[in-house]
């Protein structure tokens, strides 16, 4: 069997990461009806996260805090999508699209074939809550991208952006389906063979994964073994 | 040897609320798999399928249930069961005509994979008119979404099939 920690880090700690990403929209969003959607996806986003980190602590003999707070950077492996700054909300919501878009593959296959029960666990609840998520951000990037001429603006900047930076998560399922909600937001997809960065997987990160953990960590850091 | 089914540790169970939802309890809500008493009677396993991933009340009814259970049991364990996940169609018909009391709609249908149909509420938990509209799909709770009823105006709360 493939090690449970390989396998799953890269999801464990995108979902981490993006969740702390979408926290920072707290107070900040357009509306409070988004301020309270970006909320509840940033919640669901860390439950999975942590329950895929207790998993992948259980097996190498440490705890989830440990593994969320006492990790430097280049020990990270969520995708480097996932850590980019939040941008406008045009870019958060395409982020966040891409993002669920490999999320729902992702944990429909874990719910099929992962041997630990847990995972199988997390993932059953995982596939619904994305349901959620994907609605949402589907929705927005209709309507940005099929929007006004600053609307639309704003999202072919953004999906613009993205692109070098879905090499960890896109493969033939993501562009289809990418290429689906792009075209019913009547944008145009960017070349699936454009040049991508796919360097997480082995640890190397943009310069902003280490000031988002200096704010994600500092508290733990500075009370080591503090609990609620 | 363990019985499985245990008048007691259910009966106990059902005067324990849902921290958000308190007009449901944890049976109703359909989050316990199974209580298990030992033959004296003095010890009692219960299996609690948790509600959403980052439900912040998980905890809350863990620490509840437990506490329920030792006035009437010397040992208590609590476990955590994820798979199958929880799904709103296990709430129990009492809990939503309660949720509906409460002017909370309950979910309109059942659980679909991989897609689900969001559904909407059947009607307006306050007047009953079926002309509603949704206003957000995230609310105050992750088992919620913001609708409103274009009769009455009241914007009311609806619990979303899951
Ligand atoms: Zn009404």
């Amino acid at each position: 069997m493939v090690s449970a920690t390989s396998e799953l880090l890269p999801l464990a700690d995108g979902c981490l990461i993006l969740s702390h990403r979408l926290s920072e929209w707290m107070s900040n969003a357009p509306t409070m009806e988004e301020d309270i959607a970006l909320g509840n996806i940033a919640l669901d986003l860390l439950g999975q996260a942590r329950g895929l980190l207790q998993v992948i602590g259980d097996e190498t003999g440490v705890t989830e805090d440990e593994l969320a707070y006492f990790r430097e950077p280049q020990e990270f492996r969520n995708p480097l999508i996932c850590e980019l700054p939040n941008g406008d909300f045009a870019f958060t919501m395409a982020r966040q699209l891409f993002v669920d878009i490999w999320l729902a593959h992702v944990w429909s296959e874990l719910a099929a074939t992962a041997s630990d029960e847990q995972v199988r666990g997390v993932a059953e609840k995982a596939i619904k809550e994305n349901a959620y998520h994907r609605r949402h951000s589907s929705s927005w990037v209709v309507r940005l991208g099929d929007g006004t001429d600053e609307s639309r603006r704003r999202m072919e900047t953004a999906t613009e952006a993205l692109w070098p930076y879905r090499g960890e998560i896109a493969d033939d399922r993501w562009y289809d389906a990418v290429d689906a909600a792009l075209t019913e937001a009547t944008l145009t997809m960017p070349p699936r063979d454009a040049w991508t960065q796919r360097s997480s997987l082995d640890g190397w990160h943009t310069e902003h994964l280490g000031y988002l953990l200096a704010e994600m960590q500092s508290l733990a850091r500075a009370h080591p073994g503090a609990t609620w | 040897m363990t019985r499985t089914t245990e008048a007691r540790g259910w009966a106990l169970l059902e005067a324990v609320p849902d921290p958000e939802i308190p007009v449901l309890s944890v049976v109703d809500l359909g989050i316990v798999r199974a209580v298990e008493e030992s033959d004296d009677g003095r010890s009692v396993q219960v299996t609690l399928t948790p509600t959403y991933s980052g439900c912040p009340a998980t905890e809350v009814i863990m620490r509840d249930v437990r506490t329920a259970l030792q006035a009437s049991y010397d040992t208590v364990d609590v476990r955590t069961q994820l798979s199958p996940a929880w799904t709103t169609d296990w709430l129990s018909d009492k809990g939503r005509e309660r949720l509906h009391g409460f002017g909370i709609a309950p979910p309109s249908g059942r659980t679909t994979l991989p897609l689900i149909d969001a559904g909407g509420p059947a009607s307006c938990p306050r007047c009953g008119s079926s002309k509603v509209e949704e206003l957000a799909g995230f609310g105050s709770t992750p088992c919620k979404a913001l609708w409103r009823c274009t009769t009455c105006r009241e914007p009311f709360d609806y619990m979303k099939v899951h």
